[in-house]
């Protein structure tokens, strides 16, 4: 391949991970909605198109056509440059997820992730803690109180769970001996899940992530009885939607990162034993890659609709005094795995 | 010129203006958002002397930890944004001279000296030999210097801790 056909193919891979992440997003909005209209024995929105499908693109109109207000007492530039950075981290983070195997498309052998960065995990956490910026630029440049207790808030819960976030990682790194989400992935064959192999740490990363997309039961940072709407109070229009998708676009990459690191990846289990096809085989595998990744994003908006918010004290509580002592167990149990079983 | 030098004079350049915008900012939080991008020119500059892995440890460190302090410093200090950050010139005679000699001292030896480079193969991957020489040739510094860090943390705790009355 030469230096023109390999750009190609990665804008041609940039182009088709943009959509699906703009797709999801808009839809998981909507399937939120539903869903938690479900769950509290409501209708949710049914209106627009056939039961509701056009919602998401009615949403996106509406907030174009909104007025687009900066307060006077914002500091101008870095009110509108903050919702810019968090959509660039949400949406960047996304390059290094494998969603399948080497496939061979026109001759061409692609890796079905943008790029194969041999550190990939690090990058992962690496934009993850840029994310915060955003968050914080927010809260402080609105000039409002409640958003900089906003802001705050969400620097302070994002920077403690990052902790417990790393150390749980480092239990994968361990099982794989290596720092790729490919190897990762690879090492996960057949009922190798980390999930099954290290339980603790699934448990711990997955709370982690909850912290760290500022989800129920961990939305402190726009808690609205307390905050009106935490670091988002003074944003309208389209800067408002941008927070918007970034938590959105934040909620699918740690469900793409749950399912690399603990749920196999694009793996089934034992599928090439079956003697199928190398196509059928590959389009299986990224099935179950989007399969597993909506059951994880299920369970997010299922955990928003039934569990309360905790306190702050709570928070930092959990953060600091369980979930980090338990990710530490987690890395020695898993250490110790090795020792005894010569992974 | 190759591509490789047109990205080093690209990160060397977001380094450099960015840094120079730093110092320049009347707005200190401005100042800190500059220096987000002297971080991340220089991790660019590690990235492209092959050292991924540290340049992905400039980012966490630096930009995702010590510059995200500073900011929570800036926002929990009451009306610091408000005041006026001095940036007069003076005593610019003795400056210019200080500032000079250290120039000619600095490019004189830059220029003089005979620099050893050895044509080396880049590693696909730093992280495991620099794993590797921390756990074994470095151990012990490796080890003293975590304990370092643990008492920076408890003395922290035990200044910022109330006292039980």
């Amino acid at each position: 391949m030469n230096i023109w056909e390999i750009i190609i193919i990665t804008v041609i891979k940039i182009g088709a991970i943009l959509t699906i992440m703009l797709l999801t997003v808009s839809y998981l909005v909507y399937f939120e909605r539903r869903i938690s209209a479900w769950i509290q024995s409501r209708l949710g929105p049914n209106r627009v198109g056939w039961e509701g499908i056009l919602q998401p693109f009615a949403d996106v109109f509406k907030l174009l056509l909104k007025e687009d207000i900066s307060p006077v007492a914002a500091n101008k530039f870095i009110h509108g440059l903050a919702p810019f950075i968090a959509v660039f981290v949400a949406f960047s983070t996304y390059a290094v997820i494998p969603i399948g195997p080497d496939v061979t498309i026109f001759g061409y052998s692609i890796q079905l992730v943008v790029a194969d960065v041999n550190i990939g995990v690090l990058y992962v956490l690496a934009l993850t803690s840029l994310g915060v910026y955003g968050l914080t630029f927010a809260g402080w440049s609105s000039g409002s109180k409640y958003s900089l207790l906003g802001g705050i808030r969400s620097s302070a819960q994002m920077i403690s769970y990052e902790v417990s976030m790393g150390f749980s990682v480092g239990g994968v790194l361990l099982m794989a001996g290596s720092l790729s989400p490919i190897a990762i992935v690879e090492a996960q064959y057949g009922w190798m899940w980390n999930a099954i192999v290290q339980p603790i740490g699934f448990i711990t990363f997955t709370v982690a992530a909850f912290a760290e997309t500022n989800r129920l039961p961990f939305d402190l940072p726009e808690a609205e009885p307390e905050l009106v709407g935490g670091y988002h109070t003074e944003y309208s229009s389209m800067k408002f939607a941008g927070f918007f998708l970034a938590e959105y676009a934040n909620m699918i990459i740690a469900a793409g990162m749950i399912v690399t690191l603990y749920l196999g990846g694009w793996q089934v289990p034992y599928i090439d034993k079956l003697g199928l096809g190398e196509i059928v085989t590959a389009l299986m595998q990224v099935g179950s890659f989007f399969v597993k990744m909506g059951a994880i994003l299920f369970f997010f908006i299922w955990v928003r609709w039934s569990i309360p918010r905790f306190r702050y004290d709570q928070l930092m509580n959990l953060g600091w005094k369980v979930m980090f002592p338990l990710s530490l167990i987690n890395i020695v149990w898993v250490a110790a795995l090795i020792m005894i079983f010569n992974l | 010129m190759t591509i490789y030098d047109i990205i080093f004079y690209l990160f060397a350049a977001i380094t450099v203006l960015s840094a120079f915008l730093v110092v320049t900012a009347k707005n200190i939080v401005h100042s800190a958002f500059y220096l987000l991008f002297t971080f991340f020119g220089v991790a660019g500059l590690y990235v492209l002397l092959g050292a991924d892995f540290i340049a992905i440890v400039q980012i966490m460190v630096y930009v995702g930890g010590i510059l995200i302090l500073l900011l929570f410093g800036v926002m929990l200090t009451n009306k610091i944004t408000s005041v006026e950050i001095k940036s007069g010139t003076i005593h610019v005679l003795p400056a210019v001279i200080g500032l000079g000699l250290f120039a000619a001292f600095v490019l004189s030896t830059m220029m003089t000296t005979k620099w050893k480079s050895n044509p080396a193969e880049l590693p696909f991957t730093t992280v495991y030999d620099l794993g590797y020489i921390l756990i074994n040739e470095y151990v012990l510094i490796f080890e003293l210097l975590g304990i370092l860090l643990l008492i920076a943390l408890i003395g922290a705790a035990s200044i910022a801790r109330k006292d039980k009355e």
